[in-house]
């Protein structure tokens, strides 16, 4: 009885000396667990599935680094590559166009929720939706676009027909909800711009464009941050409005990564599940390099506080 | 207690499954069967069928999933290994090779072995067939042809083509009149592969193709340039409806309804759409395609769509019964009728519904096809390959400047995918 109680006290106290320490990690535990065997767990996988060729079914055949090798011989992979980079620049439109649309909502009229509401409606509409609802604006014979385009006096065009065209095509309608998702940012933004130093700005003269790149700008930065994060990441993992939009067409020309891993690995024609893992990798690794450099920003950030 | 009766629970099942092997009605235990066809008519279809074998076998316990058709293509590779039902819809041909080469069909060339089946299933057979052994038993097929507006020929005066020069001289006075000669839909790229089919088995003969789709010709002789020259004629005159490459077959559809196109290369399953959208069978008809090269013999795409005994079914017994049952005259005549799947029945002792398109087709296959029937670009064709062709093709039928890059790429894709 003695022993056990001396036991108890014992280990009471261990677990009072380290509970500081200790707390957060349990906390976190169940995270990390679950962090490790659905995320950093699949990502070795996919490493080491890019050396194989495996069809799903039969036995996998180590086949060393010819996947790459592959890639490297592949047009489709450089199309897809190419149009990344596009998405990658195009995509960042959404920043200064979410910038304007808060800057224009920020103001108190009559209504404003309404309107702020109705910004902000894309961005809670399914892609999918998004997607559909520009294939038929799109549309050569009867969208609007055409109708549009012909009352000003400009001939037709088949943007999601024209290998020229697609991805630009495809990347406008991933602008809209992506500019609502911006404005967001930086409407919460602008709350906690202080009043007390545009009054200053104001009384040394600043206003309009002078006012908004010296003065309120550079208050935004946190949100200029998230939003440039938010839209890299977008880009990068562009998927379902190219998959309802065109289906990768015409002739593969509106590709990216990841459109390009899943026709390869899962879609109807695929099952190539290492040639597939080989193009996640490099998606991987481009991904990599932006969160790094994101990584690293922040870090600077925080510790220069 | 209860281990006792499991065992005699136990005991009398093996006794009536040895009773159910004696004879042949009678069946016992699960029967779990998958199904793709998730449109309304074919799943009513099928599970009136099944619920008729259930009637027969009372006391067999059936257990029908239904999954929509595209996930299908994806979800059969994990329950075929995973987690096998007894039995599994799928397609014929070179698109159930992956699963035969795994092992994971069941060979059934035992029930191909009984002339009621070998005999008047004859001419699916060689579908059905891999490595001398049959891996399924066929359900339904139907004719592949072109479906064209009958008001439209009859206004410009035109009747249905049999040569290759009818079919231009025809299509040049559609033209003139203002309207396209075919309508088409790229967007899914199949449909590029059936104007292909069909091009190239009139050009060159059902054998030529089946070595090109093997990977026994090459993409660059030619004899397939000489198929997509003949194409190109067609390209060059205007013939196909503009921006094909941005629609699905099903919005290709409007263009023949509303009379902009007069005629469409597809299979039978675009009859009924085309009636629902208020087309007259007085104003829509269907010819075979025409002859290009003299002398070759007429080959025909019919895609047959299948049911399979997974190698991991529980009850392959009831399974080979089941089969047995779909395959037979009478479930044949009626599951394909017009009011059910509307296909042609693939036993010879079946009757055909009284549709003029069905009888049309299958006086087709069975007088008119001597050459051989094909299934489909992608189904005769490696996966991997179909996929990389059609989207040649595609680019062909938007820019026919780029064969030679196009013929190029697949004889370099038909190295790596044929080894």
């Amino acid at each position: 009885m003695a022993q056990a109680s001396v036991e108890g006290t014992r280990q009471s106290s261990w677990w009072h000396r380290n509970q500081q320490q200790l707390t957060p990690w349990l906390f976190l535990a169940p995270g990390i667990l679950f962090f490790l065997f659905y995320v950093i767990f699949p990502i070795f996988q996919s490493f080491n599935l890019s050396l194989y060729q495996w069809d799903g079914l039969g036995a996998a055949e180590y086949v060393g680094v010819s996947n790459y090798e592959e890639l490297y011989w592949d047009e489709a992979f450089y199309t897809s590559l190419k149009n990344n980079v596009i998405w990658l620049v195009l995509y960042l439109a959404a920043i200064p166009a979410g910038l304007f649309i808060a800057l224009f909502l920020n103001q108190t009229v009559t209504g404003i929720r309404v309107y702020k509401s109705l910004f902000f409606f894309p961005f809670v509409i399914s892609q999918v939706v998004v997607g559909l609802v520009f294939t038929w604006f799109y549309d050569p014979t009867f969208g609007i676009l055409n109708v549009v385009l012909g009352s000003v006096g400009l001939p037709p065009m088949n943007v999601l027909g024209d290998e020229n065209w697609v991805t630009v095509g495809i990347i406008i309608a991933g602008l809209w909800p992506q500019t609502a998702y911006c404005m967001i940012l930086y409407l919460t933004g602008l709350n906690a711009v202080d009043p007390e130093q545009i009054e200053a700005g104001r009384l040394d003269g600043a206003k309009g464009w002078r006012m908004l790149w010296y003065i309120i700008v550079p208050q935004l930065r946190p949100a200029t941050f998230i939003a440039f994060v938010v839209t890299i990441i977008g880009a990068l993992r562009s998927f379902d409005l190219i998959s309802v939009m065109t289906n990768g067409g015409p002739f593969g020309s509106s590709r990216v990564l990841s459109f390009y891993m899943f026709e390869v690995a899962l879609s109807e024609y695929g099952f190539r599940m290492g040639y597939g893992a080989s193009i996640a990798v490099v998606l991987f690794l481009i991904m990599l390099a932006f969160i790094a450099y994101f990584l690293w920003s922040m870090y600077k950030e925080e510790k220069a506080r | 207690m209860r281990s006792m009766l499991k065992t005699s629970a136990a005991a009398f099942a093996i006794l009536a499954a040895s009773m159910g092997g004696a004879s042949a009605d009678g069946l016992t235990g699960d029967l779990r069967i998958f199904l793709d066809t998730s449109n309304p008519a074919p799943r009513a279809t099928m599970e009136k069928m099944i619920s008729q074998f259930q009637e027969k076998n009372p006391d067999l316990n059936i257990e029908t999933t239904v999954i929509d058709r595209e996930a299908y293509k994806t979800q059969i590779r994990n329950f075929l290994s995973a987690n096998a039902p007894d039995v599994a819809t799928w397609y014929a041909a070179n698109r159930m090779r992956p699963y035969v080469e795994a092992g994971l069909f069941e060979d059934v060339s035992d029930l191909w072995a009984d002339p009621a089946i070998g005999d008047n299933l004859a001419s699916t057979k060689g579908a059905m067939t891999i490595d001398g052994k049959q891996w399924g038993v066929p359900y339904t097929y139907y004719q592949w042809g072109v479906y064209y507006r009958k008001d439209i020929f009859d206004e410009l005066g035109l009747s249905e083509p049999t040569t290759w020069e009818e079919e231009k001289a025809n299509c040049q006075k559609i033209i003139d009149a203002g309207k396209k000669c075919y309508t088409i839909g790229t967007k899914f790229l199949w449909t590029a592969g059936g104007w292909f089919d069909y091009l190239n088995m009139r050009t060159n003969g059902f054998d030529f193709h089946m070595d090109l789709l093997t990977g026994k010709a090459k993409w660059t002789s030619d004899e397939v340039r000489q198929t997509f020259a003949n194409w190109r004629e067609l390209i060059d005159m205007g013939a196909f409806i503009d921006n094909h490459q941005t629609y699905s077959w099903q919005e290709a559809l409007p263009f023949m309804v509303k009379g902009d196109a007069a005629a469409y290369l597809m299979g039978n399953f675009a009859v009924a759409p085309l009636r629902d959208a208020g087309l007259t069978d007085d104003q829509l008809d269907f010819y075979q395609f025409v002859e290009i090269t003299p002398g070759v013999e007429k080959a025909e795409d019919a895609p047959t769509d299948t049911f399979h005994i997974p190698a991991n079914a529980q009850n392959k017994e009831a399974a080979r019964e089941f089969l047995k049952f779909v395959v037979s005259p009478d479930i044949q005549t009626q599951i394909n009728d017009g009011k059910n799947l509307g296909q042609l029945p693939v036993n010879a002792q079946s009757s055909v519904d009284k549709d003029k398109f069905l009888e049309q087709g299958f006086e087709m296959l069975s007088t008119n096809s001597p050459g051989g029937v094909a299934q489909f670009f992608d189904r005769d064709a490696p996966a991997e390959m179909a996929k990389v062709a059609m989207e040649g093709l595609q680019e062909f039928m938007v820019k026919p400047d780029n064969l030679d890059k196009i013929l190029d790429r697949l004889d370099r894709a038909q190295e790596r995918i044929y080894k």
